[in-house]
């Protein structure tokens, strides 16, 4: 029992940090445009592409590099000559438009990559068990997932709140006509935050790909689960993200791990329904099989109850 | 004299639904037909909540599948003879169980429009999306559900066995679907539902609950996708989980929005453009949906009104008699467009093929030679600036257009 859970636990918080790394970008994004990018995932599937192509020929180590480098351009030119443009017809037509980008990306994918699955493999320097623990493995790759993600939400945590560029950036979020006035460009620093926001994305791509497997519908899985992250955070509040990521990747992990279902909590309550009860499907569900629906119900949940999310201020 | 006008344009719609098989009347047209029929009530119904109200929604198929797995599960029903019925009713029941499915969820998710409404939108997509995998007994799992039309009573001795038979009872729904919505645009819930999409506060402020207003659009509209959803169900006899997930919930936002949200017709011409790409452009190239999804980026960007914005643009210079001096600007600027837009599709599919000769438009391409390419890629290069050139003669011909002239100047 003690080694399912400490093993849920690490592949939750693995999972966790990796969903924050997309989760901090968008959140980002939201707070400085008001609008939430349905194509973020969209970027981390093309991080995890556009590495697979350069680590064929340069290796896993250059990818890491430039994958997210690559990725981030693509988002900072996509904001530039996309985005801006949509901006004056207002927030629904700007949703619509990433939106359609998410559509368009995935299509794009399937052009130039294919169709199939991408042999996209963990590096061979990292292809070690880490450590054992009561005699299973934890590879060292998920150690370094761990460690990467950790990172970044260390860099950004600091360059956020202590660098100078961070304060033009927050004050930029909440007072972009003064930002203005004082001399700053503000339609760059939104450039910028998108394409750093992107390359985030794409960075997590590089690193989740060859875990979770490269094919088309990976943004699809993550998409929507990295919404629900940035809405139960709070709508733009980082350290809500923070939360909101860990939470929903230990969730997951801990409701795939366990055992327990329905039937049990009927056995504890006394009640048994015959088999062909018409309503057999609700008696005889457990845990596991529920768990990729657990983040929409706490989304519903939390949007019914707490529209402003965990640590949101926001109010529309 | 505006009465009869109106009633005329709803006897032609009529007469051009009943029409259209006589003049295509091949299988496979008539199918086309039917899924048409089944995308004009779907996107309509879906412009009732964004064009209308307001409200973006990420998953408006929940309620057209709903509507379809209920309608199959009656169709099971009166071939086992619990119920008996004519058929013909089935797409009353989807629309009932919608508008069942929409008074629930539409009780706590309207309270806000924007972000908020888009986000309870898309997690009650994925959660009922997520279920009907779960409880297979109603939804049937992945494989989905099947039933048969030919049971129950003949309707005037149709049996209901041919398509052409389908086409009928869905362009009696079609047909009725639409003039009730439109109908409901003209009832003082649709027109505050416009009203409290352009501002919620003054609606407030006269008295109006904005809750209320987008509760009633989003029940109606819940209504008319299971009615969409039942009319699926008739013609295809099957559904499956994939008809109420997102992949449909996203087909139906990008019907409405090419063909234009902010007009009744806009996601009919939505409907009729993208059931015919899918439906034909799908046998010429497997890359349909790249070329959909740039066309829908495009229209985002360029035509945020949708093709019947474009259309409705030529208004006033209609009005003013001065349309034709458009024609020759829009033939100057128009050619090297097209031009522009074939090489573009040509370089596309020749980097995407693996035959040696490529065909099209009749020519015989050798996609090994470098020449082809060159050629190709020249041309694209020409054709795009000779576009871009021909833009300010034609921003000129409009704004001479669209002038006002010196008679109403004064």
């Amino acid at each position: 029992m003690l080694e399912v859970f400490i093993f849920a636990t690490l592949n939750g918080l693995v999972t966790g940090f990796l969903l924050f790394m997309l989760a901090s970008g968008l959140t980002l994004i939201f707070s400085m445009m008001g609008v939430l990018n349905f194509a973020h995932a969209s970027f981390y599937m093309l991080g995890a592409y556009v590495a697979y192509s350069i680590s064929l020929y340069f290796g896993f180590w250059t990818g890491l590099i430039f994958a997210p480098l690559i990725v981030g351009l693509l988002g900072a030119l996509i904001e530039r000559y996309g985005l801006r443009r949509v901006h004056q017809s207002g927030h629904v037509a700007e949703l619509v438009f990433t939106f359609g980008l998410a559509f368009l990306i995935e299509e794009a994918v399937q052009f130039f990559w294919g169709r199939d699955t991408k042999n996209y493999q963990t590096p061979d320097l990292l292809d070690f068990p880490l450590f054992t623990l009561f005699g299973q493995e934890f590879s060292a790759y998920r150690g370094f997932m761990m460690t990467i993600s950790i990172g970044i939400f260390i860099a950004l945590y600091y360059v956020l709140t202590k660098s100078r560029v961070g304060i033009i950036i927050q004050a930029a979020i909440t007072h972009p006509q003064t930002v203005a006035n004082l001399g700053h460009n503000v339609p760059l620093i939104f450039m910028g935050v998108f394409g750093v926001g992107t390359a985030l994305a794409g960075l997590a791509g590089v690193i989740a790909g060859p875990v979770l497997t490269t094919f088309p519908g990976m943004a699809t899985v993550l998409g929507s689960i990295v919404f629900v992250i940035v809405v139960i955070g709070g709508l733009g509040s980082l350290a809500g993200a923070f939360i909101a990521s860990l939470m929903i990747g230990l969730l997951q992990s801990y409701a795939i791990a366990s055992d327990v279902g329905m039937p049990d909590l009927l056995n504890l309550l006394g009640i048994s329904f015959a088999r062909d009860h018409p309503l057999n499907d609700l008696w005889t569900i457990n845990l596991p099989q529920i768990a990729p629906v657990l983040p929409f119900l706490l989304l519903v949940l939390v949007l019914i109850f707490r529209p402003t999310g965990l640590l949101g201020k926001r109010e529309e | 004299m505006a009465m009869l006008k109106k009633s005329a344009i709803w006897i032609a719609f009529a007469v051009a639904l009943l029409g259209m098989p006589q003049i295509f009347d091949t299988i496979l047209a008539i199918s086309i037909l039917n899924q048409m029929a089944i995308a004009i009530v779907f996107a309509l119904s879906y412009n009732m909540l964004l064009g209308q109200g307001g409200m973006l929604s990420f998953g408006h198929a929940v309620y057209f599948g709903l509507g379809g797995f209920l309608s199959v599960h009656a169709l099971i029903l009166i071939e086992f003879e619990t119920m008996v019925f004519s058929i013909l009713w089935i797409p009353l029941i989807g629309g009932l169980f919608g508008l069942l499915a929409g008074l629930f969820i539409g009780s706590f998710s309207t309270r806000k429009a924007g972000t908020v409404f888009a986000m309870i939108s898309l997690g009650i997509g994925e959660l009922i999306a997520a279920s009907s995998l779960i409880f297979s007994s109603f939804f049937g799992g992945e494989a989905g559900i099947s039933g048969d039309r030919t049971f129950g009573p003949t309707f005037f001795g149709v049996d209901f066995t041919q398509n052409i038979d389908i086409y009928y009872v869905a362009t009696f729904w079609v047909f009725l679907a639409t003039l009730f919505m439109y109908l409901f645009t003209q009832t003082p819930a649709g027109r505050m539902a416009n009203a409290v999409r352009d501002n919620p506060e003054r609606a407030e402020f006269i008295g109006y609950s904005a809750r209320k207003v987008r509760f009633i659009s989003f029940c109606a509209s819940g209504l008319f996708a299971g009615i969409a959803g039942g009319l699926f169900a008739l013609n295809y006899e099957f559904i499956t989980e994939e008809n109420l997930n997102a992949a449909t919930s996203g087909r139906v936002l990008l019907m409405a929005y090419i063909g234009g949200l902010g007009y009744f017709i806009g996601p009919i011409i939505g409907a009729v453009i993208l059931t015919l790409m899918n439906s034909l452009l799908s046998n010429y190239s497997e890359l349909w949906m790249l070329y959909l999804g740039i066309m829908f980026l495009l229209t985002v960007m360029f035509l945020p009104r949708g093709f019947a914005g474009l259309i409705m643009m030529h208004q006033v210079a209609w009005v003013r008699g001065t349309l034709t001096l458009l024609i020759k600007p829009y033939i100057i600027t128009g050619v090297p467009a097209i031009l522009f837009t074939l090489t573009a599709i040509l370089l596309i599919e020749m980097s995407h093929t693996e035959d040696e000769i490529f065909h099209f438009l009749g020519m015989a391409l050798n996609t090994s030679s470098s020449v082809t390419w060159v050629v190709a890629l020249a041309l694209f290069g020409c054709t795009f600036f000779a576009t871009r050139k021909s833009l300010g003669q034609l921003n000129e011909a409009w704004e001479t257009a669209n002038a006002i002239s010196k008679d109403e100047q004064t």
